[in-house]
């Protein structure tokens, strides 16, 4: 059983009450090494983990996430296997999964949020689910205990935003850009923009995510935001390299945003 | 008459908008502008315009007396291929494309399979004055290489799709991939039903304009009869759907045809993928597979929503034929009636040819909805010498 760490929004408000800024890492479940990134991450100064669970379709992301999807589905990684692994890990910190929605449609509302909860898991992200679809899961999630975080677009117009942080928990994803997930030279003037609209309106955590590509724009985007998702930057180098330099990338991470 | 989708864009329990939260505004803006442009007899005037002077609608009706005779039905074809640009996907596009400036935008992004989405996207692009994007998988820019040109004849830039199987369900996801980070000055131009509201109605209402003319041509044939039996082949189904609109108040089964490896209604189980709930072919944990079909345009493992729901209700069936007999009707319907039609429309005719046995005396309708002369080169590979 996982040390019960409460919700991922306690969680987050803790530590962001103690004057801490939120370092979440995106690591594809299933993918080689992944449960020694976690661990390495966890190690290493992160706040939470999102793990991805591979689907076959993931048009929210770019070519590096897609394709650690491609390699881990290819190993035989099933949400069933990913969950089953998971509920061996106890890094002290709260794990959600970002999964698209067929996965949960597939398994059933009910079922996969309870296996959620069974495998220790606190919340959801699923990116192809959108309020307006978001019902029948959310209410599942909710009596499983599950926490749904919901996605916050740079297109959302004024009056649409706190409707989707009204059913949002966990924490407000801040979509940084306008485009899928991966590496980009600069930190996008949308996410600052888009930060700043959310943090004006609610006191749930605000972490970007989506092109948030290195240390120093995680600091940069730290300067508004509570924190930030990052995934390409850390499963590139899973890719290219291993759990240790997912360890290195997270504590570098975590020392430019705690100068922030 | 087809029904018109829920307010939260369902055909029963089937369609809605699963689409990541960057599109839901824009897919919001669409619906708006839609409804208002489909009011506006302006715009309708434009459009029917465009489909009779540079599409050349109406399309004609022709009875092929060869065939007829040969299975003792009597069979009836919806020429969808002697539109410009070779299949019916104009009617679609120069809707779309037309709604697309009146938006504002400034470049069109299109998906495509066998490459006639692709042609007739390029082509009103080019008449329209938009740029124009065409994403088509891998194996597909192969396979079709003549369409690629031709879509690069006609300005437009073909992007080859590398990810998953790179065919058509590929090329939707990088289409998608491009919208969402385009979305402010770009119009997705969708092929077929498919896709989140309010695209499978949007593009069903283009396409009404092959059921409402073959209703009038066959009552006009048959003596203010209908025909027994409605058929055309079904990938995402667009050109199905198109002709199954003007009978769908008749008794007229309606049969929409799958190939064997790609039979979302006939094999696969409710999903959801490219924004929309339907029938997909799915493996046990919920990932997409891989359609397998030697037509490009429905090597497809979804279906568009509204073809779920009426195989749901039990109003349409949706029977699959298999390459064999496909190749076998492609060249019986070229033989017989000096039609070489489109590798995706030689599947209802294999299916008609299969079913004629239990159909003698009735009156088919078939909608060729393409022109065979894209699969050519395939179709020589194929039978290498045995012609």
């Amino acid at each position: 059983m996982s040390t019960d760490i409460g919700t991922l929004e306690t969680y987050l408000r803790k530590k962001r009450s103690e004057g801490h800024k939120l370092v979440v890492p995106y690591i594809t479940g299933g993918f080689k090494g992944w449960i020694d990134a976690i661990r390495a991450a966890a190690a290493n100064g992160a706040d939470a983990i999102e793990i991805g669970i591979p689907f076959s379709d993931p048009v929210m992301d770019g070519p590096t996430i897609q394709h650690a999807s491609e390699l881990a589905l290819r190993a035989g990684a099933t949400p069933l296997s990913i969950l089953h692994e998971l509920r061996s890990v106890d890094v002290g910190i709260p794990l959600a999964v970002m999964c698209y929605y067929n996965t949960v449609h597939h398994a059933g509302h009910e079922r996969f949020a309870h296996s959620l909860r069974e495998a220790g898991v606190c919340a959801a992200i699923v990116p192809d689910l959108p309020l307006e679809e978001s019902g029948l899961w959310c209410a599942a999630a909710d009596v499983s205990g599950i926490e749904t975080v919901m996605l916050a677009a740079p297109t959302a117009p004024d009056e649409r935003l706190p409707r989707i942080i009204e059913r949002c928990r966990g924490f407000v994803y801040a979509v940084g850009l306008l485009g899928v997930t991966g590496e980009r030279d600069t930190l996008a003037s949308s996410a600052l923009t888009l930060a700043k609209r959310l943090k004006a309106i609610t006191d749930k955590p605000v972490l970007i995510g989506v092109g948030v590509s290195n240390a120093q724009q995680a600091a940069e985007a730290c300067s508004i935001a509570d924190g930030v998702v990052q995934g390409a930057s850390v499963m590139r180098r899973l890719i290219e390299e291993d759990a240790d330099a997912v360890g290195d990338y997270i504590a570098e991470v975590r020392k430019a945003v705690d100068q922030c | 008459m087809l029904q018109d989708p829920s307010l939260d864009g369902r055909f029963g329990e089937f369609g809605g908008r699963f689409v990541p939260e960057t599109l839901v505004p824009a897919c919001q803006e669409l619906e708006a502008a839609f409804r208002d442009a489909w009011a506006d007899p302006a715009f309708r005037k434009e459009l029917d315009d465009l489909l009779r002077d540079y599409a050349g609608r109406p399309s004609i009706l022709t009875e092929c007396h060869n065939l007829g005779k040969q299975l003792g039905i009597r069979l009836l074809l919806k020429r969808e291929d002697l539109n410009h640009t070779g299949s019916h996907k104009i009617n679609s596009v120069l809707g779309q494309v037309l709604l697309a400036k009146r938006m504002g935008k400034k470049r069109i992004v299109a998906e495509t399979g066998a490459g006639q989405h692709g042609v007739a996207s390029a082509t009103a692009a080019a008449l329209l004055g938009l740029s124009c994007k065409v994403y088509m998988g891998e194996v597909d820019v192969q396979r079709q290489a003549l369409n690629v040109f031709r879509m690069k004849l006609l300005g437009a830039e073909v992007v080859p799709a590398v990810s998953g199987s790179r065919t058509l369900k590929d090329a939707v996801n990088e289409a998608m991939r491009d919208w969402v980070a385009t979305v402010e000055d770009t119009y997705y131009a969708i092929g077929s039903v498919m896709g989140p509201h309010p695209y499978p109605w949007m593009v069903r209402t283009f396409q009404s304009v092959i059921g409402q003319e073959a209703s009038e041509q066959c009552h006009t044939l048959l003596n203010g009869k209908d025909p027994d039996v409605v058929v055309a082949c079904v990938g995402g189904g667009s050109n199905a759907i198109g002709i199954f609109s003007g009978f769908i108040d008749t008794k007229a089964r309606l049969i929409g045809v799958e190939p064997a490896g790609g039979a979302a209604v006939g094999k696969g189980m409710p999903g959801v993928v490219h924004g929309m709930r339907s029938y997909l072919m799915q493996d046990e944990h919920g990932q997409v597979q891989e359609a397998q079909s030697i037509s490009a345009g429905l090597d497809y493992p979804g279906v568009g929503p509204e073809h779920s729901f009426l195989s749901s209700i039990g109003r349409a069936e949706y029977p699959s034929v298999n390459d064999q007999e496909v190749i076998s009707a492609f060249q019986v319907m070229s033989r017989s009636e000096g039609i070489i039609p489109a590798l995706e429309c030689a599947h209802p005719m294999a299916w008609i040819i299969r079913e004629a046995p239990k159909m003698q005396g009735q009156t088919i309708l078939m909608n060729l909805s393409g022109r065979g002369d894209k699969d050519v080169a395939q179709m020589m590979e194929i039978l290498d010498g045995q012609i």
